[in-house]
């Protein structure tokens, strides 16, 4: 990743502490990180597709996605995301507190990119974050704004 | 995970001074892994779906796959792995010498997990391979071996 241009983030997790725990890990691990949040599946949509008061959202440069969301499931917004030609491309990192091996299964069938347990510890959760950071912000390729073809 | 099973790889590479190089940097970093490689792709469709001398070739836990292949080539391979009902969810890491923003996107249309750019000095290939095999071997969760469902 280029340092100079800001490195966006969607969040779609619904809950407040989780929110606050990912905000604060990525502050301390990236300042260059712009982290918007979506407090459901329905919204998440919204902001990927630019609908009503989204009208102006960016595109993020990668998606982190819990499972469990009211409104529309975690599931449905990752098969809306990977059946769509434009958005597809946007890395998407399932983060849950499941262990499920059919959630597993399920999520990486519905192309998800990545699938990482929420661990219940703050310094584990820290040092996630920290290793999201350090991986699919640093050293991963991710495709530059729009799909080119 | 926490699980200590060692994980089975699949390298698509066929370059045998990249190949080798793959195999010190996953010594050098510690981490046992049961590392098999192809050395073209119609090779690693042979070993992956048990065809030939690979009939008792174990499933992958994690896929690094070249792009520059003879035969047939990483886009293809890619493609093929992503629609096989019981491919698709093996993460496919692709690691290429291209740095071409047309690869990139495109192997994420493709349903790549995640793209890395071979780095030319070896010091940066093995921070590289450690990387990636802490992420990938070490945070993230795989799909189970076998579900039952």
């Amino acid at each position: 990743m280029n340092p100079i241009f800001p490195t966006t983030l969607l969040l779609v997790e619904d809950s407040p502490g989780d929110v606050r725990l990912t905000q604060e890990a990525f502050r301390d691990a990236n300042q260059a990180i712009r982290l918007h949040v979506a407090w459901d599946g329905a919204e998440a949509m919204a902001f990927l597709n630019r609908l009503g008061a989204n009208i102006n959202a960016p595109r993020p440069d990668l998606i982190l996605l819990d499972l469990n969301l009211p409104k529309m499931d975690g599931r449905e917004v990752l098969a809306q995301i990977k059946e769509d030609d434009s958005l597809r491309t946007i890395p998407t990192v399932i983060l849950t507190t499941s262990k499920a091996e059919a959630d597993i299964d399920k999520s990486y069938r519905l192309r998800a990119n990545c699938y990482l347990n929420k661990p219940v510890e703050l310094e584990a959760f820290e040092a996630l974050v920290k290793s999201i950071n350090d991986f699919w912000l640093t050293r991963v390729k991710l495709p530059q704004q729009r799909p080119v073809g | 995970m926490s699980e200590q099973r060692i994980k089975t790889l699949l390298l698509v590479e066929d370059n045998p001074g990249d190949v080798r190089l793959t195999q010190e940097a996953f010594r050098n970093a510690n981490k046992s892994v049961d590392l098999h490689v192809a050395s073209d792709g119609v090779e690693a469709i042979a070993f992956l779906k048990h065809e030939g001398k690979y009939a008792n070739a174990p499933r992958p836990d994690l896929i690094l796959l070249d792009l520059n292949l003879p035969k047939m080539g990483g886009h293809q391979v890619l493609a093929f792995i992503k629609n096989d009902h019981g491919l698709k969810m093996i993460p496919t890491v692709v690691l290429s010498c291209s740095d071409a923003e047309a690869d990139i996107v495109k192997s994420y249309q493709l349903q790549a997990n995640c793209y890395l750019t071979k780095p030319g000095l070896l010091d940066a290939f093995q921070t590289l391979v450690e990387s990636m095999s802490d992420f990938w071997l070490s945070r993230a969760a795989l799909p189970p071996e076998r579900l039952t469902t």
